[in-house]
């Protein structure tokens, strides 16, 4: 309203807000059906960290729309927050699965190779 | 043409409690996991999972309540969230976080 003068433009990007609000709700619900849905350590890990990610980045760009949109307010803590974000939860997700692999969680029943477990004895063999 | 304002303003405020509602439900879901989770690795990928959506949760509050004073604490659950998590690997891994090689 302060800055774009169209009400066509405002309207517009207050549609789109909307849009990035319940794109990030839908990846954030299924980051937790997956949680809850996925039989092993490991692929519960991947639907933690990769689709979490994607739903965090869209309800904060959301977020940063509306505040500059509606009121002309910079929130440069929420794309810190979304560079946050992508830096660690790779990070957090390769650590997790690492100790868990390392305090013998064991793999699911229908999980087909252990690619990790040969290379291990291939470097111990050397 | 005031209307049309009004209206996008009503679909922005629905969409919030929507996406509130959303998280909140994912949080219950989460927080089954963590108390069910069959090893201790489960429930540290879920701790992790709902401090994300925490976060989540303060965004839409900060667009809820229209203030600004909620963004600080979104870059703080980051930090100590990654900080938490990767103590509680080590832990899990090794059975001490701070580990002394010199004696």
């Amino acid at each position: 309203m302060l800055l774009l003068s169209g009400i066509w433009i405002n309207a517009v990007l207050d549609i789109l807000i909307c849009l990035c609000l319940l794109f990030g709700t839908f990846f954030i619900v299924s980051t937790a059906l997956g949680v809850l849905r996925f039989p092993d350590v490991y692929t519960r890990l991947h639907a933690a960290t990769k689709s979490s990610t994607l739903g965090i980045t869209g309800i904060l760009i959301g977020a940063f729309l509306f505040m500059y949109v509606e009121h002309g307010i910079v929130s440069g803590k929420l794309l810190l927050g979304i560079l946050f974000i992508l830096l660690t939860a790779p990070v957090t997700g390769h650590v997790l699965g690492r100790s868990a692999y390392y305090s013998r969680v064991p793999l699911s029943d229908k999980s087909v190779e252990d690619e990790y477990k040969s290379n291990l004895e291939k470097v111990k063999e050397h | 043409m005031g209307d049309i304002l009004n209206l996008t303003q009503s679909l922005i405020d629905i969409s919030v409690i929507i996406a509130i509602i959303g998280v909140s439900i994912s949080l219950l879901l989460l927080l089954y996991r963590t108390v069910k989770g069959p090893t201790n690795s489960d429930r540290a990928v879920a701790l992790d999972t709902i401090g994300v959506n925490i976060m989540a949760l303060a965004g839409l509050i900060a667009i809820h309540l229209v203030t600004t004073k909620v963004n600080d604490v979104i870059l703080l659950i980051g930090i100590l969230l990654f900080i938490g998590n990767v103590g509680l690997a080590k832990f899990l891994e090794k059975g001490v976080i701070i580990e002394r090689d010199m004696d």
